[in-house]
């Protein structure tokens, strides 16, 4: 049945086989208790990354623009979502519909300020976009860091300023408190959900990229004068991609924010978008595949390191470098092609045909 | 008389945006590549300098000195190892992911060696502050040497650029590295250069900033880092007058920002300033268009 498939199709199946796979043998390794507590704690994280760095690479990799906020659209789904939960805590009681909702909510007002933020930044190219991308990243991060919000009888109050200055009710709620961020959301993530959420993250990434509009968003990445002279609107697939990619980093901002007791807009720092983005960079720029694994790897990797201490880290950067020496250099290139597997075998192919 | 002293505050936190956003700029102008370990450089060059004060008890100047030297070694460093193999890689965010690595590795040798706790750093600058006006306007003597320490290295680097042999070499590289290649240019000795340079006035520039503003930790550098990257753009990045106005009106935006509009939302005005000026010039404040051919 495999072979009437054609390639990409294939290599998509292999791709949701394998989160599947790993799915199934996590829960039976819970199930059977092998898995540390530790490792338990890492398993919702893991598909938080999972699902960023597989939204971050249909910008960087697909659409082609580089992208330094992308923690800012996470923090926006999560504040969205966990404001959400935690207004309805009382009201919906089901962790599962609760989150769902949420999700929903999160991923939707992250794409808002996906459009509101991409229609001005697309207009710039390359380091320049970067740098923008960033800079709304930071904004959105000390925004929400003022930002108090509460719930009373009359409705919902907000400040910029201080708790005392919005007003609220004497039996009001302070929801979002500024610098203290949200507490008490709802523990509703769980591992299945985050898995969930990878399946409907590849479903809709791969068909996009798969896609009409996805062949249109590579041909423009790949050459922009000729797309545009074929007719392509460039705006249009390029904010497509922007903000598919945002509405996705809101929902596993909503995952994240509900793995956590307390949640901080300084949790969403510049330092978060890179962490995502050499996750992206190191599984392969446009390869999704590589991202899932580079995701679990890197985040793995100084968890693993732990017997070492103080040196993880440092040994983590010295990961890093060597390989991306490794993998880019030209130096590392040539290495690679002299002692790779394929081309040994190729060349005593060639030598027996010579004889 | 307070808005004049935030002022001068401004110019003078501009003034080492200024000269941390050099060294981003002639990387960037020379090498196409951003550094992002330029941050923690700086900090680097600030532990440096508080060792050899605290611990060898020597005189401040003696302290810069070794900081200086210190830190273009540790450029010149950074640029054999991590950068300059990745000169022809095909994506040129394979250059950027090294960076980052190197600044984790930065930050990190020095977790080991100085430990997390914050350090207090101790001025270089000693000859007490400047009363102005019958003593209504006080200048911190630090600012005043921020100040001209940031004018004299714009005037001698503008020199040194313009002049000398190695720096039209420099611009020959950021011109057409093939080109400057057959002219018999050693383009990856002028690369080397540049961040030699770049991280030398690192070194000052984190000196000057601990100056002031005296807490130093292995995290230190990361935000000035940022904020010179963004007064680089701001200003046109490759040019290095623009490098100095877009140092200077960062500073004054957010020293003025946090005086009068929010002490929270400092960053976010200055950022906001920055996203309105590049989509009015999206090239920054200096920077030259290209016009790009089909």
């Amino acid at each position: 049945m495999m072979k009437n498939l054609n390639k990409t199709t294939k290599d998509n199946l292999i791709t949701y086989g394998m989160v599947i796979a790993v799915y199934i043998i996590v829960e039976i390794l819970l199930k059977a208790g092998m898995i540390s507590s530790l490792l338990q704690g890492l398993l919702v994280p893991l598909c938080v990354y999972v699902v960023l760095a597989v939204s971050l690479n249909l910008v960087v990799g697909i659409s082609g623009e580089l992208s330094l906020g992308h923690a800012g659209f996470m923090c926006v789904g999560a504040f969205a979502g966990a404001f959400f939960s935690n207004s309805v805590k009382d009201v919906i009681t089901m962790g599962g519909v609760r989150i769902f909702l949420a999700l929903l909510i999160g991923a939707a007002a992250a794409a808002v300020f996906g459009l509101l933020i991409g229609i001005p930044v697309l207009r710039l190219r390359g380091d320049y976009l970067a740098i923008v991308t960033l800079a709304f990243g930071e904004i959105i991060k000390n925004v929400v860091n003022v930002f108090y919000v509460g719930i009373d009888g009359s409705g919902i109050h907000i400040s910029m300023k201080d708790k005392v200055s919005m007003g609220l009710a004497a039996d009001g709620d302070v929801i979002i408190n500024g610098p203290q961020g949200i507490t008490g959301t709802p523990k509703d993530s769980t591992f299945t959900i985050g898995i969930l959420l990878i399946l409907v993250t590849l479903f809709i990434v791969l068909n996009l990229i798969n896609s009409r509009d996805g062949r249109a968003i590579r041909s423009i990445r790949d050459n922009r004068i000729a797309a545009e002279s074929v007719g392509l609107n460039i705006t249009k697939y390029k904010l497509m991609a922007f903000s598919v990619s945002a509405s996705l980093a809101g929902a596993a901002g909503v995952l994240y924010a509900h793995n956590l007791a307390s949640l901080q807009a300084s949790k969403f720092s510049f330092n978060t978008s890179i962490l995502v983005l050499v996750f992206v960079v190191l599984g392969g720029i446009g390869n999704i595949r590589g991202s899932i694994i580079a995701a679990v790897v890197l985040t793995l990797l100084p968890e693993l390191l732990r017997a070492l201490n103080d040196y993880r880290m440092l040994i983590y950067a010295i990961v890093l470098i060597a390989m991306m020496l490794f993998t880019s250099s030209p130096a590392g290139m040539a290495f690679r092609e002299r002692f790779s597997l394929k081309r040994l075998r190729e060349r005593t192919k060639e030598q027996k045909e010579e004889q | 008389m307070s808005f004049l002293s935030y002022l001068i505050n401004g110019i003078s936190l501009g003034s080492v945006y200024a000269i941390i956003a050099l060294g981003y700029t002639m990387v960037y102008g020379i090498a196409k590549m951003l550094n992002f370990a330029h941050g923690d450089v700086i900090m680097v060059g600030g532990y440096v300098a508080l060792t050899v004060m605290l611990n060898l008890n020597a005189n401040p100047f003696l302290a810069i000195l070794v900081a200086i030297v210190v830190c273009t070694v540790l450029g010149i460093c950074i640029e054999t190892i991590a950068y300059r193999p990745l000169l022809g890689a095909a994506s040129p965010l394979a250059v950027l992911i090294t960076a980052i690595g190197v600044s984790y590795f930065l930050q990190n040798a020095v977790l080991l060696i100085f430990g997390s706790n914050p350090k207090s750093f101790q001025s270089v600058v000693t000859f007490g502050n400047l009363n102005l006006a019958g003593g209504a306007l006080v200048v911190s003597d630090e600012a005043v040497v921020t100040i001209l320490t940031c004018v004299v290295i714009m005037v001698a680097l503008t020199l040194f650029i313009n002049k000398t042999k190695a720096g039209q070499a420099m611009q020959a590289v950021s011109e057409d590295k093939g080109a400057a290649r057959l002219m018999g240019i050693n383009v990856n000795g002028t690369i080397a250069l540049t961040f030699a340079i770049g991280s030398g006035l690192a070194a000052v520039a984190g000196i000057l900033l601990l100056s002031s503003y005296p807490s130093l930790t292995p995290y230190t550098g990361s935000m000035p880092g940022i904020k010179a990257f963004v007064a680089a753009v701001f200003g046109g990045i490759g040019s290095i007058p623009g490098a100095l106005i877009g140092g200077i009106l960062l500073g004054v935006i957010e020293i003025l920002g946090r005086a009068y509009i929010s002490s929270q939302l400092a960053d976010a005005i200055v950022f906001a300033v920055l996203i309105v000026v590049l989509l009015v010039k999206p090239t920054g404040l200096l920077g030259k268009a290209v016009q790009e051919k089909v």
